[in-house]
C-alpha cells in the first residue's frame, strides 16, 4: 500500500513536470501485494533500470512507466490492463508474472491496439491457437523449461522418477512438460493442493515417494511453498535415496532465504534459460548494476522485464519514434535484435522466443555467497510445441 | 502398502494432528468459556511465527527464541483482549466476528509492514536437522521434537485446568459467569489470563511449524477454518473434544493424501484419479464434521450446559 501510493505521488510529480511533448507509455502490470510481491519488485526493478540505461528515452521521446498491482487476481489484472489500454491510452503493456492473470488480459490489451509483451507468463493458448501478431514473450513458453529438464534427466540415466507438483493449471502443464521428454519409468505422482490455502506439509507425499522406490524425485514448487518443500526433503533424509530436480523453485530470490534458513541448497540442479553468469556484454553490464542499484542478484524474472523494456525500445526506434506505425514497430520487434541478457535468439512464428536452455547449480561463490552457475547447455534454439498450431506466418 | 510407509504417515498425521490441537485448545476456551468468537485467533498463530523467527536473529539460539516468544505472545493476548474482546463479551457474535475478522486485517497488515511480504524462513539448530530410526522406520529428528512439546504442553494444560485452582476458576466460570463472580471470582483477570494462554498455545504452534513450512503472512487465515471445524467437532468449550478432533483431523488428512488416489485409482482412470483426491482429502475433514454433527449436533463431547450465562 504504503509503495503504491509513493509510487503513485512520484508519477503524479512526473507528469505534473512533463511537458506535452509525446511520450512512450508502458504500461506495467504485475503483483505488487501479497507474499508474491517480491517477485513484482524484482520485475520492476529491472524495467526502471532498463529505463535508465537507456537515459529515460526512447528514440528521442520521454519513457512513462505506469505500474499496477494485479493483486495475483485475474479479474483484477484484467481491470488494470483495461483502464491502463482505456484511460492512460498506453502503447505497450508488460509484466504479467501469472498465466492466468495474462489470459484474462490478452483480450482487452490487444483489442485496443496495444503491444502486449508477457514478461513471465508463458500459457500453451497464446503460444498456440490464441496467438496474435501483436503478442510476444521475453521469457519462454510454459512447457519449454520442463521439456528440458526432463532431457536432463535421460541424460543423466535416470530410469524412475516421482513427481510432486502443485494441483493447478500451471502444476500440471509443467508435469506433462517433464513427461513429454522424459522416457523412463513414473513411479507415481502426487498433485497437492494449491491456492490460497496452499498445502505446506508434504509428509505423506515425501514418505510416499521414498517407498515408491524412484531413483529421482521431480518437483515444481514457485515462492514460499518452494522452501517449506525443500526444508522438508533435506529433514526427511530422502536426498540419499534419491536426486532432486525441479523448475521455478531455486531462483535469486529465494535463494538468500534459503541460506538464512538453513536449507542447504548446494549442488541442486534445475533448467533455466538465462543465468546472471551468461558471459554476454549485455548481461554483464545488467548484473553488475543491478546489483549495484539494488544490492542483490537479479532473478530471471528480472532478466525478463529488462528485455521486455529494451524489446519495446527496440520497435520504437525501429519506427522512427512513431508511435502510430504499428507494422514498423511489429518489425523491429520481431528481429529480436535488440540485445538480450540471454544473447542471441530469434522469434518463432508465435511470438516466443526460440532460444538456448541450460542446466544450472547452486554453488558457493566468492565470499560464500550461493550464486548460481551455468553447468551445460540442454537445448539449442529451442522452440515450444504449440508453435505449429499458430496461424501467423 | 508396506507396514513402514504407514508407521510414518501415522506419525506425520499425528504430528500434524498435535500442532492442530494446540491452536484449537485457545479457540475453544475463549468460545467456549468467555463466548467470544474470536477470528482473530489465527493472527497469534502467525505471530508466534514471526517473533520466534525475529528473536531468532537476535539471539541465534533456536530453542530460546521459542521460549522469548511466549510471553510476547501473552501480552499481547492480553493487549488485544482489553482493547478488542472485552467491550464485546455479551454482546452479539455478529458484533465479535466484525471486530475480530477486523483486528485479524489490522494485525495483518502491521505484520506486512514490519516483515515484509516474502516471509522469513527460520533455520533450526544442525541437531534437529536429520532423521532417527524407530522401530525400522526413517522419521524427520524434528517431526519427533514437535510431538514430544505438543503433548506436553497438552499434558500441562489438562493439569492446569483439572488439577489447580485457575483450572477451579475457569470451569465455574464457565459454567455460570455470575454466580462465580459474586462467589469472588475476578473474571475480569480470568477472562484475560485464559485469552492470553489461547494466544500463547496458537504462537507456540506457529512457532514450532514455522521451521517446516517458513513464517509468512498466509499462514493464520489457513489455521483458523480449520481450528473452527475441529472445535465444533469436539464439542463447542470442550479441551478433549478438541484434543480427539483435531487428532481425527491430522489423521485423516494425512491418510487421505497418502492413500486416496491410489484407492480412487482402482475405480477411475489416473488422471482423474489423481486430480480428485488432494480436492477430496481437503474435503474430508469437513465431511467429518457434518458426520459428526448429524449424530451429535453438539459435537463429540460437548461441555456440561451453561447455566444462566445468556
Amino acid at each position: 500500500m504504503l509503495r503504491k501510493l509513493v509510487a503513485a505521488g512520484a508519477l503524479l510529480a512526473a507528469s505534473a513536470t512533463a511537458t506535452l511533448a509525446e511520450e512512450v507509455k508502458i504500461g506495467f502490470v504485475t503483483t505488487l501485494t501479497t507474499p508474491a510481491a517480491v517477485i513484482g519488485r524484482d520485475m520492476l526493478d529491472a524495467a526502471k533500470l532498463a529505463v535508465k540505461h537507456m537515459g529515460g528515452k526512447m528514440a528521442g521521446l520521454d519513457v512513462k512507466l505506469i505500474v499496477e498491482d494485479d493483486g495475483f487476481r485475474p479479474d483484477i489484472g484484467r481491470q488494470k490492463t483495461l483502464k491502463l489500454a482505456t484511460r492512460d491510452k498506453v502503447r505497450f503493456l508488460t509484466g504479467y508474472i501469472w498465466s492466468h492473470v495474462l489470459m484474462a488480459s490478452r483480450k482487452p490489451a490487444l483489442d485496443s491496439g496495444a503491444f502486449l509483451i508477457s514478461a513471465n507468463a508463458g500459457p500453451a493458448p497464446l503460444a498456440g491457437k490464441l496467438c496474435h501478431e501483436n503478442f510476444f514473450s521475453t521469457s519462454w513458453q510454459n512447457d519449454q523449461v520442463p521439456m528440458a529438464l526432463g532431457e536432463v534427466l535421460n541424460r543423466k540415466g535416470i530410469k524412475s522418477l516421482y513427481v510432486i507438483v502443485p494441483n493447478y493449471t500451471a502444476g500440471k502443464n509443467i508435469m506433462a512438460g517433464v513427461l513429454r521428454t522424459f522416457r523412463g519409468e513414473v513411479k507415481g505422482r502426487d498433485l497437492t493442493k494449491w491456492g490460497k490455502d496452499a498445502q505446506l506439509d508434504f509428509s505423506a507425499e515425501l514418505a510416499k515417494a521414498a517407498a515408491s522406490g524412484a531413483e529421482a524425485l521431480f518437483a515444481f514448487y514457485p515462492g514460499k511453498a518452494g522452501g517449506a518443500f525443500l526444508k522438508q526433503f533435506n529433514q526427511s533424509g530422502l536426498a540419499k535415496k534419491m536426486k532432486l530436480f525441479t523448475v521455478f523453485t531455486v531462483d535469486a530470490i529465494s535463494l538468500p532465504k534459503f541460506s538464512k534458513g538453513g536449507i542447504d541448497v548446494r549442488g541442486h540442479r534445475s533448467t533455466m534459460f538465462w543465468s546472471q553468469d551468461l558471459d554476454n556484454p549485455v548481461n554483464r553490464r545488467f548484473v553488475a548494476d543491478f546489483r549495484k542499484e539494488y544490492g542483490r542478484d537479479p532473478s530471471f524474472y528480472a532478466a525478463q522485464a529488462y528485455d521486455a523494456i529494451n524489446l519495446i525500445r527496440a520497435g520504437v526506434e525501429g519506427a522512427k519514434g512513431d508511435l502510430t506505425n504499428t507494422a514498423a514497430i511489429r518489425a523491429a520487434m520481431l528481429k529480436a535484435d535488440f540485445g538480450s541478457v540471454r544473447g542471441a535468439f530469434r522469434y518463432g512464428r508465435n511470438h516466443f522466443p526460440v532460444q538456448d536452455f541450460y542446466l544450472r547449480e547452486v554453488v558457493e561463490g566468492q565470499n560464500g555467497k550461493w550464486t548460481f552457475k551455468v553447468v551445460e547447455k540442454i537445448y539449442d534454439d529451442h522452440q515450444d510445441p504449440y508453435a505449429a498450431q499458430c496461424a501467423l506466418k | 502398502m508396506d507396514a513402514t510407509l504407514i508407521a510414518s504417515q501415522l506419525v506425520n498425521g499425528l504430528q500434524l494432528g498435535l500442532l492442530l490441537f494446540l491452536v484449537a485448545a485457545g479457540l475453544t476456551l475463549t468460545l467456549g468459556v468467555l463466548d467470544y468468537v474470536n477470528l482473530a485467533h489465527g493472527a497469534f498463530y502467525m505471530l508466534g511465527a514471526f517473533f520466534s523467527a525475529s528473536l531468532l536473529e537476535l539471539t541465534g539460539d533456536w530453542p530460546l527464541s521459542v521460549l522469548l516468544a511466549l510471553p510476547l505472545l501473552g501480552l499481547t493476548g492480553l493487549i488485544t483482549e482489553r482493547l478488542v474482546a472485552r467491550p464485546l463479551y455479551g454482546k452479539s457474535h455478529l458484533a465479535q466476528v466484525l471486530a475480530s475478522f477486523g483486528l485479524l486485517l489490522v494485525i495483518g497488515a502491521l505484520a506486512m509492514l514490519i516483515w515484509g511480504a516474502e516471509g522469513r524462513a527460520i533455520a533450526l539448530p544442525h541437531a534437529l536437522r536429520g532423521q532417527a530410526r524407530l522401530f525400522g522406520v526413517v522419521l524427520p529428528v524434528y517431526r519427533l521434537v514437535i510431538i514430544a512439546a505438543a503433548l506436553a504442553v497438552a499434558a500441562l494444560l489438562y493439569v492446569l485446568l483439572h488439577h489447580s485452582r485457575f483450572g477451579v476458576r475457569v470451569r465455574a466460570a464457565a459454567a455460570n459467569p455470575r454466580v462465580a463472580q459474586a462467589l469472588g471470582i475476578d473474571t475480569h483477570r480470568l477472562h484475560a489470563m485464559l485469552f492470553a494462554l489461547g494466544a500463547m498455545l496458537a504462537g507456540l504452534a506457529g512457532a514450532l511449524i514455522a521451521p517446516i513450512t517458513e513464517a509468512s503472512l498466509a499462514m493464520g487465515a489457513q489455521v483458523i477454518i480449520i481450528a473452527f471445524v475441529i472445535i465444533v467437532i469436539g464439542g463447542i468449550g470442550s479441551l478433549r473434544g478438541a484434543f480427539v478432533a483435531a487428532l481425527l483431523a491430522g489423521l485423516i488428512d494425512t491418510f487421505g493424501r497418502a492413500f486416496l488416489d491410489t484407492l480412487l485409482a482402482r475405480v477411475l482412470p489416473l488422471e482423474a484419479a489423481e486430480t480428485a483426491a488432494p480436492a477430496l482429502s481437503a474435503m474430508s475433514i469437513y465431511i467429518l464434521m457434518a458426520l459428526v454433527l448429524i449424530a451429535r449436533p453438539r459435537g463429540l463431547f460437548p461441555p456440561p450446559a451453561r447455566g444462566g450465562a445468556a
